[in-house]
């Protein structure tokens, strides 16, 4: 049998141990999904693969065991998942019958996001549908995930891009009963920002993190629900070499600011990736060109809203693989 | 004295009102709960029929009007003291016959609870007239009827309005705004409904078999599983009415300073602390059972009827699902069978 495997894998097909026997990848942009397409991944599943599924970490699907005579077939067969859960949210695919365009950029994904918790600072499912629409189709090695705060469940501190929920809380003296819940749990639970002080509450807006859960504790409504921010962590990524935790790149960035940075990655790729490896992953480009570079490159043309901080040095040490323990 | 109005006229008729008063509603604030996304339904200020929301309970009553959570009682600077200024408001105030029947339970604590009346609640309440919504089928979680607060006589209502499809029929009982009824709309027969049964029925406990034996119930233990202290169910009650009186001085001139007082709840922690740090209720059961009471039965022996109107806002808003219509029929079957 001869196939171009490159072509195959860009099709979100994989080259799997089994000779002959490929598995498609299904992605589920923001981790949300309407749950009739289970039937026809079900039916995939029994028809061309081996009646089982995978359910990735990045909350896609794998389907194993398909014989790469169908990939063509299961491509036709997958046309109502590219036209429903990609086309539909805006992302350019120019015949849903082809299969997937791209596999590069992965699956955005996200925690469940306020449709269901109560932490939640947001519909992150809409803002991972929202970016996937900018950057996907990309062949580009790029790994996103949406917290909706800033617990960040999704683990975005072990992706490129971690985009985690802030709120900003506004306090209104004249509905507060002074019980404290709020500067108690904050002091427990979160970062001791608040603390009360002359029969008021005061806000260490240097400490704040945004969760919201001082606005959760009131029984009053004291605290009001104020401007949606994100705080963006960057390159964290696991692998052979030098696996790290994601660091603080921005904090009370406005979501244009966002997907204006997310969107600027691709181009910032393509001046620096080194063609010569197979996938070079955007963490290693990173460290080759230093953050300062990166910063500069990726907030070009980006306008900053006023409560954006942004890092002056990121460290990301992590550790060396190679390292005795 | 009945009248009919369209959407038109009876905005005409708030714009009128809006001169004199400030007119106060349910509203719904697009986004503004505690959790995101949730809109918050809540007391504020309106100026058009449609600003009022008439389709959901409100989270938190009207009671905040009239006994503001925190209110300024006088000022102090080197020793001179001056009473907090009145306001020259005047308010309307749309709400339900029960909400309307919590308003006489806050008259009985603060105007008829021992020789003086508080000052401070009678300044406010005599500016207020109430705009009762006529409520027919009520919410999940109500049990007005059983509380005997489903109904208003005419004399505890400035007007009574029916909201309906078109527009807004409604009586009038009040010599100051009758005129400005007449000038908008046309004359009906009008006769206020109520509602008659609600979801949730409520078997109030015989009070001479109430005795301190059911104190030490387990019923009460279990509760000290289940709450957390929150207080939501005291803040989001109509009927609710202890405060605490604090004392601030100024960080900028420590010689001027305010003291204020601000609303306290039964089940949040401090509320029964005393000199050594000792404290009443410690246990959170002990803080429902002392609710309870207060609700339908240490204040129907002072006065003629139950605080708690059956609002059923405190079963809305606990999160830890503590009903608390559930816990009086708890209550009621364990009297009846026997302690
Ligand atoms: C172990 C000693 C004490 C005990 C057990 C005690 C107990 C109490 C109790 C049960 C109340 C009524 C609380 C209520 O109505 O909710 C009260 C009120 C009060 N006590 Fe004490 N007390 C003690 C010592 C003191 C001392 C030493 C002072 C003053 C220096 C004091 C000043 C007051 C005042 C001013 C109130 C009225 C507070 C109010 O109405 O809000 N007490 N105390
Ligand atoms: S939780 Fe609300 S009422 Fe309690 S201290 Fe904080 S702001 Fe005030
Ligand atoms: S948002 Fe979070 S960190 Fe900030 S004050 Fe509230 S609880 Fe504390
Ligand atoms: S105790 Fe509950 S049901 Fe009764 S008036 Fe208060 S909030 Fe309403
Ligand atoms: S004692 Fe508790 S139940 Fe009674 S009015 Fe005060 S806060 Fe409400
Ligand atoms: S709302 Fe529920 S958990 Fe909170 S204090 Fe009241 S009973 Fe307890």
């Amino acid at each position: 049998m001869s196939f171009n495997t490159k072509k195959i894998k860009k099709n979100a097909f994989r080259i799997t141990k089994d000779r002959e026997v490929t598995a498609l990848r299904i992605r589920v942009p923001g981790g949300h999904i309407d749950a009739h397409y289970l039937s026809l991944i079900k039916e995939i599943a029994d028809e061309h693969g081996d009646g089982t599924l995978h359910i990735t970490t990045r909350q896609g699907f794998e389907v194993p065991g398909i014989s790469f005579a169908d990939f063509e077939e299961v491509n036709e067969k997958i046309a109502p998942i590219l036209e429903g859960m990609e086309k539909e949210i805006g992302v350019e695919i120019v015949d849903p019958g082809d299969g997937y365009p791209a596999a590069g950029t992965r699956n955005v994904s996200a925690c469940i996001g306020n449709r269901v918790c109560r932490y939640s600072n947001y519909d992150t499912t809409e803002l991972a549908q929202e970016i996937e629409k900018n950057i996907f189709p990309n062949d580009y090695h790029v790994k996103i995930a949406l917290s909706g705060c800033p617990n960040d469940c999704i683990k975005g501190h072990l992706q490129d891009f971690g985009i985690l929920g802030m709120i900003e809380p506004i306090y209104h003296q004249e509905r507060c009963i002074g019980c404290e819940a709020c500067v108690d749990n904050c002091k427990k639970r979160v970062t001791s920002a608040l603390s009360f002080e002359q029969e008021r509450v005061v806000r260490d807006e240097q400490r704040c993190i945004g969760c919201g859960e001082c606005i959760l504790q009131c029984p009053t409504n004291a605290w009001e629900r104020g401007g949606q921010f994100f705080k963006v962590v960057i390159m964290g990524r696991t692998g052979k070499k030098n696996p790290r935790l994601a660091k603080p790149f921005l904090k009370w960035a406005s979501r244009d600011v966002v997907i204006s940075i997310v969107n600027n990655v691709y181009d910032y790729i393509e001046r620096h990736i080194d063609t010569s490896l197979a996938k070079e992953h955007i963490g290693y480009i990173v460290d080759r060109t230093g953050y300062p570079q990166f910063k500069e490159e990726i907030l070009k043309g980006v306008e900053l809203n006023s409560e954006c901080e942004i890092a002056d040095k990121i460290n990301w040490n992590g550790y060396q693989t190679g390292e005795k323990i | 004295m009945g009248f009919n109005f369209s959407k038109n006229e009876f905005n005409q008729l708030l714009e009128s009102l809006d001169q004199e008063y400030q007119i106060y509603a349910p509203v719904r604030k697009k986004k503004k709960d505690s959790f995101s996304a949730n809109d918050l339904i809540t007391y504020d200020l309106v100026k058009s029929l449609e600003e009022i929301e008439l389709t959901a309970k409100s989270k938190y009553s009207a009671k905040e009007i009239v006994f503001p959570i925190r209110e300024t009682l006088f000022h102090f600077v080197e020793g001179e003291q001056f009473m907090a200024s009145d306001t020259d408001d005047k308010y309307i105030i749309f709400l339900r016959p029960c909400d309307r029947n919590a308003f006489k339970r806050l008259d009985k604590i603060f105007l008829e609870n021992g020789p003086e009346e508080d000052i401070y609640y009678k300044r406010l309440r005599e500016k207020v007239k109430f705009f009762v919504i006529e409520c027919t089928t009520g919410f999940d979680s109500c049990f007005c009827v059983s509380m005997d607060s489903n109904t208003v006589e005419s004399r505890d209502y400035s007007a009574f309005l029916r909201f309906e499809e078109d527009g807004v029929s409604c009586e009038v009982n009040d010599q100051d705004l009758a005129a400005e009824f007449e000038a908008q709309a046309k004359e009906i027969d009008f006769e206020p409904e109520f509602i008659r049964k609600n979801k949730i029925e409520v078997n109030l406990p015989d009070r001479d078999k109430l005795t301190n034996e059911v104190f030490e119930h387990q019923l009460w233990t279990e509760y000290s599983q289940r709450c957390i202290a929150c207080g939501r169910c005291n803040t989001s009650c109509p009927t609710c009415s202890c405060f605490t009186v604090k004392d601030v001085l100024y960080d900028e001139n420590k010689k001027s300073g305010e003291r204020f007082r601000r609303w306290a709840g039964c089940h949040i922690d401090g509320f029964t602390e005393m000199a050594g740090g000792h404290n009443f209720r410690e246990e959170y059961g002990d803080r429902m059972r002392y609710k309870t009471m207060h609700k339908i039965y240490d204040f129907g022996e002072r006065f003629d009827f139950d605080m708690c109107v059956g609002c059923g806002r405190c079963d809305d808003v606990c999160p830890e699902y503590i009903s608390f219509s559930k816990c009086i029929n708890k209550l009621s079957t364990i009297i009846e069978e026997g302690v």
